[in-house]
């Protein structure tokens, strides 16, 4: 028997898999109590918001494309990023021999090495923005649940990181660790930083939501602090937290591409859309050299804005929009 | 007022003396200051060696060789390079000159530019000037600065190839040895580098123009001064724009002070000798205590012009009290 004011609410464990809710079909059909009422939950209705977005929907589908060929480097690539063609050296794009995105100074196929570009900025910034989300997640919710001196911690140390541009302080370390680093060494760096601001937005939202009465409720009836904050209390803070996560995919990519293009990157020879765009500066009158990756970069974060800009609308809908 | 500016900067002093602490410590650990040296057969030879670093207390404990340096930084003016024996500030002081002129002009041209596009994109909300200059800012903000800047330089060097005409300089501030601040020169060296920082502070202030401009078209008051029969000109200038214009200032006031540090792809892409610039060569080469000194600059900057923006903010908008 449920009671008509309260609205039929099964709250499946949110999942988050690339930053995008996977909300499972979860409405519960009241057919049963003899109506033809469909109770929606929260996250269909967010579904709904979401899928009818139409930037958002070419954003999703933009990345998918550009994600999936970067995904499938090995069978999408016609040729290997490291495959040298001395009798074919920094010539325009063509469809000859599939060069469609030219060759560069050593004749390697340019566009197969964006296209393995891609998949290292791809594995850059989708582990950075999953790894940083969960710990920022977890920090940010301890926090601001707890209090006491983690509390007091974190804030200091984001006040700490604040005083510096994040730029600043990501390429003193990334000097320091070495030039030549491996694409793990890269995420960890940029991880370690990204988590401040999920952990800040996790901590102010549980702070406002610790007094809340089914907070209480649920100490009441006995529940453990753990299942209280991850069971009840999380999934009321999961809208910013992915939109954030979403954003923070396009900014790990272009911050990775800043290091390598001052060479605190990736080591060679293993491409990236960062390092690529940096190649082209030796060549001025090889324009395809630096347009077409940066053209490529440009793609993913406007694809990635469009997307966290439609699952804001989709789940935050109290929020006035202001399309700016 | 003055109390709450006073408290601020007493914060502030722990903070900074944190974040010193923690980016010497970090800085001077993970490098060695005498690798060239030891890399030389001339001087690798552990006399020399060991004086040296007794001459530069290298070979004190990290505090101690903290404090040396925060003593050099105030009684020295930055103290020296542990690289080159120079002392750091002439270098910086340059650096942060050029600097300055490249920002100063960006921003006061975004600034203008960015404040017209987005008062008028809000009065004209969704007319195909808004939809264009949206869509641009949108493109202006999701475009990498390096790719940007690349594009430029490389447009400009190929116009010079093809047709042998000089209209901007790509690289560099100067073409002679020197030249004055604001010669014709000069403008062509910096013209593509101001181009380059211009965009990307336009994208920035515009949507933010338009957007808080839409929220103040919308709010009671300006309902009240329509139903009141106040000519639209003035609803706009004097009661929208102005109130519109508070947001901006902030802005804009922590964008200047994040270029301060810098500009730095922008200016090691076209090689121009300012504090991004100052900021990779010294950390290409391993200088720490360059790095240290940039460090400590870009900090107070940063801390300074939040502080700058939080006074403006008060002082702009009365709704707001300090005590």
């Amino acid at each position: 028997m449920t009671e008509p004011s309260t609205p039929l609410q099964v709250e499946p464990p949110p999942q988050i898999i690339d930053g995008r809710p996977i909300a499972v079909d979860v409405a519960v059909s009241a057919a049963a109590e003899g109506m033809d009422l469909t109770a929606r939950s929260q996250w269909s209705y967010a579904r709904r918001r979401f899928l009818r977005h139409r930037l958002a929907m070419i954003g999703l589908v933009g990345l998918i494309i550009v994600f999936g060929a970067g995904a499938l480097a090995n069978v999408v690539a016609p040729y290997t990023f490291d495959q040298i063609d001395l009798t074919n050296v920094l010539h325009s794009p063509t469809t000859a021999g599939h060069h469609y995105f030219g060759t560069d100074e050593i004749g390697r196929d340019y566009l197969s090495r964006t296209i393995y570009g891609i998949r290292t900025s791809e594995q850059v910034g989708l582990t950075v923005a999953v790894v940083s989300t969960f710990f920022g997640l977890f920090i940010g919710a301890i926090a601001g649940y707890y209090r006491g001196w983690v509390d007091n911690v974190i804030m200091r140390v984001t006040d700490l990181i604040l005083t510096l541009p994040v730029l600043v302080v990501l390429l003193t370390v990334a000097a320091l660790l070495g030039r030549s680093s491996s694409v793990w060494t890269i995420v960890a760096i940029l991880a370690a930083f990204f988590w401040t601001p999920i952990a800040r937005i996790v901590r102010g939202v549980f702070l406002s939501l610790r007094e809340k009465e089914y907070v209480e409720a649920a100490k009441a009836v006995g529940a453990g602090d753990l299942r209280i904050m991850f069971r009840h209390m999380l999934p009321n803070t999961l809208g910013p937290i992915i939109v954030n996560g979403t954003l923070a995919v396009a900014d790990a990519i272009i911050i990775e591409a800043f290091l390598s293009f001052l060479g605190f990157g990736i080591a060679d020879p293993t491409p990236s859309l960062g390092k690529l765009v940096f190649g082209g500066q030796s060549y001025p009158q090889d324009w395809w050299l630096t347009v077409l990756p940066g053209l490529v970069l440009v793609l993913i974060v406007v694809c990635v804005n469009f997307v966290g800009d439609g699952l804001r609308d989709a789940l935050d809908p109290q929020q006035r929009r202001v399309r700016a | 007022m003055v109390t709450y500016i006073a408290r601020r900067i007493l914060y502030s002093i722990p903070v900074l003396l944190a974040t010193s602490f923690l980016s010497f410590a970090f800085i001077t650990k993970s490098s060695d200051p005498l690798a060239n040296l030891r890399a030389n057969p001339r001087t690798n030879s552990p006399g020399i060696l060991k004086h040296l670093a007794h001459v530069y207390h290298l070979d004190q404990s990290l505090p101690i060789r903290y404090w040396y340096w925060l003593q050099d930084v105030f009684v020295h003016k930055l103290g020296q390079s542990l690289l080159t024996s120079q002392a750091i500030w002439p270098d910086i002081s340059v650096a942060i000159e050029h600097t300055l002129q490249i920002v100063l002009l960006a921003q006061v041209i975004a600034l203008v530019l960015g404040v017209a596009v987005g008062i008028y994109s809000a009065i004209r909300q969704y007319s195909i000037f808004d939809y264009t200059f949206t869509s641009l800012s949108f493109l202006g903000y999701a475009m990498p600065t390096f790719w940007l800047a690349l594009i430029l330089q490389i447009a400009f060097t190929d116009i010079y190839l093809h047709w042998h005409v000089r209209i901007f300089y790509t690289s560099g501030l100067n073409s002679g040895v020197t030249s004055s601040t604001w010669s014709i020169d000069r403008l062509q060296h910096i013209a593509l580098p101001v181009i380059t920082l211009t965009v990307v502070s336009f994208a920035l202030y515009s949507r933010y123009m338009r957007a808080t401009m839409l929220d103040v078209i919308n709010s009671d008051y300006v309902r009240t001064a329509r139903a009141k029969g106040v000519p639209e000109r003035m609803v706009i200038f004097r009661h929208v724009v102005r109130n519109a214009l508070i947001p901006i200032v902030t802005v804009s006031a922590l964008q200047f002070g994040a270029l301060l540090g810098g500009a730095i792809v922008t200016e090691t892409i076209f090689t121009l000798d300012g504090m991004g610039y100052f900021f990779i060569t010294r950390l290409q080469t391993n200088d720490v205590y360059s790095v240290m000194a940039y460090v400590m600059i870009v900090a107070i900057t940063v801390i300074l012009f939040n502080l700058i923006a939080d006074i403006l903010y008060g002082f702009l908008d009365p709704r707001i009290r300090y005590d």
